[in-house]
């Protein structure tokens, strides 16, 4: 079964990115976990998701961490660990939730029934976005907008502030 | 697709969880913010999982719109994050209390 297999990986390379030590070596375990759930989109019958999901995440998010990771010295970043009477709680309330979640799931009718197939092809998306959803589609490039307006203004104060401290 | 919509919710929740442990328990800005990027990839999974169940395509198109947030949010985050590393000189979130 192809979905298990994928689910597997993604779960596996996902608790390895988030325990690793090394930074770029989490950013790249993160990728085979993004390219799975590209995989899984493609299964779950969004083929437009799937490829914008590749290029996207794994194509552009992932590299803009991998910059400012490389950009920045990264050793000796010793992590000290939260002592153990600290975060015992928490994990006791979290397994809890977590035995709560999928009882839920578990008892809703229907959630055992098999996925219908279904596949809506690039165009059938792009019509139900463009006809349902215009005016959010024009809110987020908005905001896609400030913020690369915010990301340079940053980092323009940053070079101010260091040619201040240099002087 | 002979998968239930309950094992597909199953995976989205333990992704989200490990993504919950990761912005909680790591002290470096870079792997919490990476620990929100996990979370949005196990909302976006459950998202086109109830797409199919429901067949509609609201899921689908939702997901489009999880995907352009996380891009602001990373682009924002990381450009906050060099400037923090530039202030402070490290990735610590403690070290960054110069409230100036």
């Amino acid at each position: 079964m192809i979905f298990y297999l994928t689910g597997g990986l993604i779960v596996a390379s996902t608790a390895m990115a988030i325990t690793r030590r090394h930074m770029v070596h989490a950013v790249i375990y993160l990728l085979f976990s993004f390219f799975g759930t590209a995989i899984l989109f493609y299964l779950l019958g969004a083929p437009l998701l799937a490829a914008l999901w590749v290029i996207i995440y794994a194509g552009a998010i992932m590299v803009l961490f991998l910059f400012v990771v490389m950009m920045i010295r990264t050793d000796a970043t010793e992590e000290v660990m939260f002592p153990l009477n600290q975060w015992l709680p928490a994990a006791i309330f979290g397994a809890i939730y977590m035995a709560v979640g999928a009882a839920v799931v578990l008892m809703t009718p229907g959630t055992e029934v098999a996925l219908p197939l279904m596949a809506g092809s690039p165009r059938e998306f792009a019509l139900y976005v463009f006809q349902n959803h215009w005016l959010s589609i024009e809110i987020v490039s908005l905001l896609l907008l400030v913020a690369l307006v915010g990301a340079m203004s940053l980092g323009r104060g940053k070079g101010r502030d260091r040619t201040e401290d240099e002087a | 697709m002979i998968v239930p919509f309950g094992h597909v919710l199953m995976l989205a929740g333990m992704l989200f969880l490990l993504g919950v442990f990761c912005t909680l328990t790591r002290r470096n800005l870079v792997m919490i913010i990476l620990g929100v990027e996990v979370m949005l990839n196990a909302a976006a999974i459950a998202f086109v999982g109830a797409a199919l169940h429901w067949q509609s395509l609201e899921g689908q198109a939702f997901v489009l719109f999880i995907m352009a947030i996380a891009a602001t949010e990373v682009s924002v985050g990381l450009a906050l994050i060099v400037y923090a590393y530039r202030r402070s000189g490290s990735f610590d979130p403690s070290s960054c209390n110069l409230l100036r």
